[in-house]
């Protein structure tokens, strides 16, 4: 067992982990934050996307230990303290951009990624960086539409919500 | 003006802020204090006889609980399946054992030999490794026809043949049809695969169980469409405990599309080992878990013959089919390509004269069951494949061969054995060529060509038949469940209503679309209504979530309820207004004397019903009715979808340049959710199209078991889709008119998708009649160098 020590949604977290245990593990099952979804094993899906150091990361694809001293984001952390949805959920919500929700933080992660270093994305840039995101519910559809709003570009000439 | 809020509105879903914010609660989320974990040892070979099993090692590593195997469950009823088909022949198909753990012999990869239990997931998994197991393999059957050859392997011993049934709908007389097909001045026949697919919700399945020895009651919590089919399957057919002991959960569930209504043997594992072992047990899959146990879809290999006359109007269908069952039947595999599949072959169309011949095959792969649409994807593109080659053939515009052949009178008979209540085929067609622009199509197909890229346009129409039913006819089929459902509406004494539901919603957002008709119909805030559903201890009894069947089915139980308890309102009001009860009018939650201006609010009469002091004294106190809805047909939800495809002439590449649907649902309670239903559906329908394929290997291995070699649809592989629902005919036998809209876009998409590729290569000069699914640029390819 080792210790890791790291920073989750603001707040010092620390734990006693195995060489193996995963980051997403580690946010789910020692500190039950199961918001943070695993939807494969080859880090395809994207349902476990958090973000390290300001970065988006597959936390199924990385150890706990790796994250020892980083700042970890999670869909936790994405609403103001009096449960308000911030801007891209908002959106989601806004524009149907989830059905059954487990990929949904994921996704939400991720657009928050793209638009921290793509604050006007194309409609191109927003499905070539949704790659590593898998959804079977939507199409795709509402979603891309969702984090073309939550950049604040007009999508009401996109056909149907 | 859209509504704001009731029928018809595009309410905001409110489950949208718990999945939004990390706080919903699936099955994965869920652990109960002391429990174990399980880990399966699968079998990684598809054929063969376990000669050695030993686990002595396996128990002995650290944490380990319990090893079990199959001696285990000698003894232990296996998992049942749900129809019985009775073949051409009058006898019923042919229904092998499928035990929880293998009892002797391997029939598929990823068929469940031995469990571990043990403290940890990773203790459980180490000491699998040390489990001592000997194969002796045997030749795997893979192809369906030449397992249905006589002499071939067995896959199961105890069986005839490997053919579960051979089966007929429609014209008997063989020889009524040879002569239709050889009066006819034109026959189109097409060879065609339709592709084996992983269902692959996001959510992989789970089960977590426990069992209390004080009280003998168990729980299950599980990733399902439906826990009352399961608690029934398992309870009465498996382990034989008595439902009233048993609770099974379906909390928040991340997609099912079908493979989420099984009754697996995981679920019944867990059950059986939380009282073996006296612990908490817990499974999660893993996606590659997923791969080789969720039941598959689709893979049927069909011919298909259409008969013309000069004219051009349809006059006989004959297909021939084999239909993939896998290593064992699942709950409703067998009903998938007969009834939901023979029963859809007249399609939009007035053919006369149908046959439809469908062999089920058990093979050595995984089991096949119903996957979005199941067994009406199949018979939708078929049919409008053969359609589209027969234009082709002739000459023939496709849209204009289609509208010929319409059926336009309803209701209307078909000759395989259902009655359409009603549609308006072509009015739907109109609506998609305006809203697809088709107008327009040569100028885009001109700019593609400018670009060095073939355009191609396709089109399709089709018809399902969802919310299936009644039970009676249904029981006649061969159908060993009821096809009902059940809400129970209760009035708390403020006036609020909890309505608890058997339909089971999974991303169909009920909680948000199921309170705006109890709105609608009480005229009070959709916030003053919540929706429970999931849980066999809170919910009377349901068939749950399946086959488009939510709101028609469960949605009229709901709304039958809401009347029974309007009409008991009704009685208190008329007491409290010292009137006639006939003479109560209720609007916009105010219970009013026709004719006059006296009235009563809704929450003054609930608050009556439980306060019950100026009260009739016929009338019993509460406020809470229940009722079972079985429809008396299914509802036929149709469509004409078009779809406009680039191919590159250099390497066969495909890229969906415009999606375009125009579905008629009937009546639309939440256009949002409606659209994004179609959406969805549209989005698998291309994956089937274009990229996915479940393959396995001469050996049986399956070669695409993950992510990595299963090519899902992801967002830069699919446009914007233009989607179009006010082509609208009510369904005329249930109370609001609905006919279900969760399939459509899965079975509607894929010949679209097909026949525009094989336009777009024909425009280009290469003589192509057919590439089978998916078409991949290797296919594109290898069919254009001819």
């Amino acid at each position: 067992m080792t210790q890791v020590s790291m920073t989750v949604n603001g707040k010092s977290v620390s734990g006693d982990v195995e060489g193996r245990t995963l980051l997403s593990g580690f946010l789910r099952d020692h500190l039950s934050l199961t918001g943070t979804h695993v939807g494969c094993d080859t880090a395809q899906c994207g349902a476990c996307v958090v973000h390290v150091n300001g970065g988006a990361v597959k936390s199924c694809n990385m150890l706990a230990v790796e994250a020892d001293g980083a700042e970890v984001g999670t869909i936790e952390g994405q609403a103001a303290t009096d449960g308000s949805l911030n801007t891209i959920q908002q959106a989601f919500q806004d524009h149907h951009g989830l059905q059954c929700g487990f990929c949904t933080p994921g996704m939400v992660m991720s657009a928050a990624a793209l638009l921290k270093e793509n604050p006007r994305p194309t409609e191109a840039e927003v499905r070539k960086y949704l790659e590593g995101n898998l959804c079977r519910c939507t199409g795709y559809h509402n979603i891309v539409k969702a984090i073309l709003a939550a950049s604040g570009q007009d999508v009401s000439s996109i056909a149907a919500e | 003006m859209p509504k704001d809020s009731g029928i018809g509105a595009s309410s905001k879903r409110r489950e949208d802020v718990r999945f939004l914010t990390g706080a919903g609660n699936y099955t994965d989320d869920i652990n109960v204090h002391g429990q174990a974990h399980v880990y399966f040892l699968r079998s990684d070979i598809a054929h063969g006889r376990i000669s050695n099993l030993d686990t002595s090692a396996a128990e002995s590593m650290p944490g380990v609980v319990r090893v079990f195997t199959g001696k285990d469950f000698e003894g232990v009823g296996g998992i049942p399946c749900g129809w019985e088909v009775t073949d051409k022949h009058g006898a019923p198909m042919q229904e092998p054992a499928h035990p929880i753990l293998a009892q002797g012999k391997v029939r598929h990869v990823g068929d469940p030999i031995a469990a571990v239990v043990a403290d940890t997931l990773a203790q459980a998994r180490d000491a699998a490794e040390a489990i001592d197991l000997d194969i002796e393999e045997l030749p795997a059957v893979l192809d369906m026809k030449a397992a249905a050859k006589d002499g071939t392997t067995l896959v199961h011993d105890d069986l005839k043949n490997n053919i579960c049934y051979d089966w007929q709908l429609g014209e008997t007389d063989n020889a009524k049809v040879d002569e239709v097909f050889a009066n006819a001045a034109h026959v189109t026949s097409l060879d065609l695969v339709n592709n084996r697919l992983v269902a692959n919700p996001m959510e992989p399945r789970v089960a977590v169980a426990e069992y209390s020895r004080g009280t003998e009651d168990y729980t299950l919590y599980t990733t399902s469409q439906n826990p009352h089919v399961i608690r029934l399957l398992m309870c009465a057919f498996v382990l034989g405990l008595p439902e009233h002991k048993v609770r099974v959960v379906a909390p928040d569930v991340g997609g099912g599309f079908g493979t989420k209504i099984f009754h697996y043997a995981e679920e019944a594992f867990c059950t059986f080992a939380a009282k073996a072992c006296n612990r908490p047990v817990k499974w999660s899959a893993s996606r590659s878990e997923a791969f080789m146990s969720d039941a598959h879809g689709r893979d049927h290999v069909t011919n298909i013959e259409l008969a013309l006359d000069a004219e051009n109007n349809f006059i006989g269908l004959r297909t021939n089919t084999y239909a993939n069952m896998g290593a064992y039947l699942s709950t409703f595999a067998s009903s998938v390509p007969t009834w939901l599949h023979g029963t859809l072959a007249a399609g939009n169309y007035t053919t006369p004269v149908i046959q439809v011949n469908v062999k089920a095959m058990f093979t050595n792969t995984v089991p096949v069951d119903a996957y979005r649409g199941a067994g009406r994807p199949e018979a939708t593109y078929q049919l409008e494949r053969v359609i589209d080659k027969a234009a082709r053939e002739l000459g023939a515009d496709p849209i204009a061969l289609r509208r010929q052949n319409f059926i336009t009178q309803f209701p209307y008979d078909t000759p395989v054995a259902l009655t359409y209540d009603t549609g308006d085929y072509n009015g739907t067609m109109d609506k998609l060529e305006a809203a697809a622009d088709l107008a327009g199509f040569a100028a885009r197909r001109a700019s593609s060509e400018a670009n060095g890229k073939m355009r191609g346009l396709g089109i399709n129409c089709y018809i399902e038949a969802c919310g299936i039913a009644p039970s009676n006819i249904v029981g006649m089929l061969g159908a060993r469940a009821g096809l009902y459902d059940a809400a129970t509406v209760r009035v708390n004494a403020t006036g609020s209503i909890s309505v608890m539901v058997g339909a089971h919603s999974h991303g169909q957002g009920h909680e948000t679309a199921f309170p705006q008709v109890v709105a609608e119909m009480i005229g009070i805030d959709e916030s003053m209504i919540e929706i429970v559903h999931g849980d066999t201890s809170k919910i009377p009894f349901g068939m749950g979530t399946y086959g488009s069947r939510s709101l028609a089915v469960c949605g009229s139980a709901m709304v039958k309820a809401t009347e029974k308890v309007i009409d008991k309102a009704k009685k208190i009001a008329a007491h409290l207004l010292e009137a006639s009860e006939a003479d109560i009018e209720l609007k916009d939650g105010q219970f009013s004397v026709a004719g006059t201006d006296k009235s009563v609010a809704w929450g003054d009469v609930t608050l009556t019903a439980y306060v019950p002091h100026n009260y009739p004294l016929e009338v019993e106190p509460g406020l809470e009715e229940t009722a079972f809805y079985d429809p008396a047909n299914f509802t036929f939800p149709s469509g004409a979808y078009a779809c406009e495809v680039e191919v590159d002439p250099e390497t066969g590449q495909v890229s969906i340049e415009a999606f375009t649907a125009a579905d008629d649902f009937g009546n639309i309670v939440n256009p949002m959710i409606v659209d994004g239903q179609v959406h969805g559906g549209i989005g698998q329908g291309i994956g089937q199209a274009l990229l996915e394929n479940c393959a396995y290997d001469e050996n049986g291995q399956l070669l695409s078991a993950s992510f990595m070699d299963y090519a899902m649809p992801r967002a830069d592989d699919v446009p914007f889709y233009g989607v179009d629902h006010s082509s609208q005919t009510p369904c005329t036998h249930n109370p609001l008119g609905v006919k279900g809209c969760g399939e459509a876009g899965a079975i509607g998409s894929p010949p679209a998708v097909v026949n525009a590729v094989i336009d777009a290569l024909n425009s280009g000069g290469k003589a192509v009649d057919h590439i089978d699914m998916p078409v991949s640029p290797s296919r594109v390819w290898a069919a254009m160098k001819g």
